[in-house]
C-alpha cells in the first residue's frame, strides 16, 4: 500500500505539489491526470526519493521512504519521465548491472532478464548499445529495467510518451498483463484514454491538488454519461446528460453540425479543469 | 557490497568498450608536454642538480593523473545529473549514497592510475630518469583519488557545462602550472609560495621528487593529501544525500 499524506513540494515561485492526500491500494492501478505542470511529475519524484519533498510522507507498507532507506527502495519500480539508461552499454548490460545493484543472484537474474526481454520483445537487440534503440524500445526497456527486482510498486511517468498508436496499443497490452499479475502502478498520462482503459482509479489534478478521485466509469456517470457536442460561436462546445433522451431533446433544439456520443474520461478531465487536455 | 560491484562493472564495460581511445586520447598531452618542455625548452637545463628532463617527468604524472581523475570524474557526474540523468537511476536505487560516491571515485582514479601507467611506460622507454619506490606509487595514486574526489564534489555542485569549464579554468588549469610541475615552488614570490604550499597538487610534486626529503617531510605530505581526500569525501557524501 502506498500512502500519500500532505505531500508539498514548493519551488520558489510555484507550490508543485500543494497537500496531496492519496492512498493507494495493493493490486490497484492507479492514473495520475492533470494538465502540463500539474504536479505529476513532482509527485512521482518525490516518490522514488529524486526530488527532497518539502513537507508531508511518502508511506510504503507502513514505512516512511526516504533517499537513505535503501530497503525500502527496492520496493519501487521507477520509469521516470525522462529517459535515464546507460546510452553506452547494450541493453543487456543495463539490466544486469541492475540487477547487481538489487542484489539479485546471478542465476535468478539471468533468468529474469530472458524472461524481461521476451515480454517486451526485445530479445532480438539486446546486445544492441541503448544508444542505437528508437524512443519506443527505450520506453520499453526502461520498463523491463523497473520490473527486473520485481518491485511492489511501480511508478510510470508518461509510459507512452513519443510512442506511435501501434506500440501504444502494445504498451498497454504489457501493462494490463502486469496489471492481471496484481502488480500496484501509479501512472501518470496525458492520454486520457489510456487511464481509462488501464485504470482501477483515477485522479484528477491541478496546481498540485487533487480536484477529483474515483472509478473511470464514476467519474463519468458524475460528468455525464452522454455528450452533445456542436459547434457555435467558433468553438467547440459540450453539454453533459444523464440520458440519451435527455441529450436529444437538447440536440433537437441546435443548429449546425451537431453530435451526441457517450461521454469518455476526456470529458471529465475537460469539464474539471475547464479546459481541454492538449491545450492545457 | 553489491552496490559496489555494479558500479565498478558499469564503468568496466565502458572503459573496455573505449580502451583504444581512451589510451590514445590519454597519451596526447603527456608526450606534448615532455617533447615541448623537457626535449625542447629544457634540454642542456638543470634544476636542483638533476636534467630538466628528469625534474619534469613526476611533475607530468602529478599533472596529468590530477587532470585524468578530476575530468574523469567530474563530467561523469556532471553529465549523469544533467544530461543522461543516470544520477537519479542511482538516488532510486537502493545503494547507499556513500558506496556511489565511493564507486564513482574509484572509477575515476582508476582513470587517473591508467594515464599514470601509460606515462611511466612511455617516458621508460626513452629515458632512465624516472625512479620508482613504493612512496612514488602510495603518492601518485594518492593524488588521483584526492582528485577523482573532488571531481566527483565539483560534478554535484556545478550545474552547467559552461560552469564547469570555468571551474577548469580558474582553479585546475593554475594549479597545473603554479604547484611546481614545470619549476619548483621557492621561485615563487614569498606571499604566492604559502598560499600554493596549501594545495594538494603542490605536495604531490614535491613528494614524487623526494630528492633530499627528510622523513618527516614524506610523512607530511602523505597526510596533507590524506586530510584533502578525507575532508572531500566527507562533504562530497553530505551532498549526494540531499541533491536533486
Ligand atoms: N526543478 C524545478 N524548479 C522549479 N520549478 C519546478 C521544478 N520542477 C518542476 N517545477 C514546477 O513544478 C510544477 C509542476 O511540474 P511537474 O513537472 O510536476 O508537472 P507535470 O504534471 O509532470 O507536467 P507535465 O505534464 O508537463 O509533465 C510546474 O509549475 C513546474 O514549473
Ligand atoms: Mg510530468
Amino acid at each position: 500500500m502506498l500512502e500519500i499524506k500532505n505531500l508539498t513540494k514548493e519551488y520558489k515561485n510555484v507550490t508543485a505539489v500543494d497537500y496531496l492526500d492519496l492512498t493507494i491500494k495493493d493490486g490497484e492501478f492507479f492514473g495520475l491526470l492533470g494538465p502540463n505542470g500539474a504536479g505529476k511529475t513532482t509527485t512521482v519524484r518525490m516518490i522514488s526519493t529524486i526530488t527532497p519533498k518539502t513537507s508531508g510522507e511518502i508511506v510504503i507498507d507502513g514505512e516512511s521512504i526516504d533517499r537513505n532507506l535503501t530497503a525500502i527502495k527496492a520496493k519501487i519500480g521507477v520509469v521516470p519521465q525522462q529517459n535515464n539508461l546507460e546510452n553506452e552499454t547494450s541493453a543487456w548490460e543495463n539490466l544486469e548491472v541492475h540487477g547487481i545493484l538489487y542484489g539479485i543472484n546471478k542465476e535468478k537474474r539471468r533468468k529474469k532478464i530472458e524472461e524481461l526481454f521476451e515480454f517486451t520483445g526485445l530479445t532480438d537487440r539486446k546486445d544492441d548499445l541503448v544508444k542505437t534503440y528508437s524512443g519506443g524500445m527505450k520506453r520499453k526497456l526502461m520498463i523491463a529495467r523497473a520490473l527486473l527486482h520485481e518491485p511492489e510498486i511501480l511508478l510510470l511517468d508518461e509510459p507512452t510518451v513519443g510512442l506511435d498508436a501501434s506500440a501504444r496499443r502494445k504498451m498497454w497490452d504489457l501493462l494490463k498483463r502486469l496489471k492481471s499479475n496484481g502488480l500496484t502502478v501509479l501512472l501518470t498520462t496525458h492520454y486520457i484514454e489510456e487511464a481509462e482503459v488501464l485504470c482501477d482509479r483515477v485522479g484528477l489534478i491541478n496546481k498540485g491538488q487533487l480536484l477529483k478521485l474515483d472509478t473511470p466509469w464514476n467519474l463519468i456517470e458524475e460528468v455525464g454519461k452522454v455528450t452533445v457536442e456542436y459547434f457555435k460561436d467558433g468553438e467547440t462546445q459540450e453539454e453533459f446528460f444523464r440520458s440519451r433522451e435527455e441529450a436529444n431533446v437538447y440536440a433537437g433544439e441546435l443548429e449546425g453540425d451537431v453530435r451526441i456520443r457517450p461521454s469518455n474520461l476526456e470529458d471529465v478531465f475537460l469539464k474539471f479543469t475547464n479546459r481541454r487536455v492538449e491545450e492545457a | 557490497m553489491n552496490g559496489l560491484y555494479g558500479i565498478l562493472w558499469q564503468e568496466f564495460i565502458v572503459f573496455k568498450r573505449k580502451f583504444w581511445a581512451t589510451t590514445i586520447g590519454f597519451l596526447v598531452s603527456p608526450i606534448l608536454y615532455l617533447v615541448a618542455f623537457g626535449w625542447g625548452l629544457g634540454s642542456g637545463m638543470e634544476i636542483d642538480g638533476v636534467s630538466y628532463m628528469a625534474y619534469i617527468i613526476p611533475g607530468i604524472i602529478a599533472m596529468n593523473t590530477m587532470m585524468t581523475s578530476f575530468n574523469n570524474t567530474a563530467n561523469s557526474i556532471n553529465i549523469s545529473r544533467i544530461f543522461y540523468k543516470t544520477f537519479e537511476y542511482y538516488v532510486i536505487s537502493p545503494i547507499n549514497m556513500t558506496i556511489y560516491a565511493l564507486g564513482k571515485i574509484i572509477a575515476g582514479a582508476f582513470y587517473g592510475i591508467y594515464s599514470g601507467i601509460l606515462i611511466t611506460v612511455i617516458v621508460s622507454i626513452f629515458t632512465s630518469d624516472l625512479v620508482i619506490t613504493p612512496y612514488f606509487i602510495f603518492i601518485a595514486l594518492l593524488n588521483c583519488f584526492v582528485f577523482s574526489a573532488l571531481g566527483f564534489l565539483i560534478g554535484l555542485l556545478i550545474n552547467s557545462h559552461a560552469d564547469m569549464s570555468k571551474f577548469m579554468s580558474f582553479v585546475i588549469t593554475p594549479m597545473s602550472f603554479l604547484c611546481g610541475t614545470f619549476f619548483p615552488i621557492d621561485k615563487m614570490p614569498e606571499i604566492l609560495r604559502w598560499f600554493i604550499y596549501l594545495l594538494p597538487l603542490t605536495h604531490t610534486n614535491i613528494a614524487l621528487r623526494t630528492t633530499g626529503e627528510t622523513a618527516g617531510n614524506m610523512m607530511l605530505h602523505a597526510a596533507v593529501l590524506m586530510l584533502y581526500l578525507i575532508v572531500i569525501f566527507i562533504v562530497s557524501i553530505r551532498l549526494c544525500k540531499k541533491v536533486e
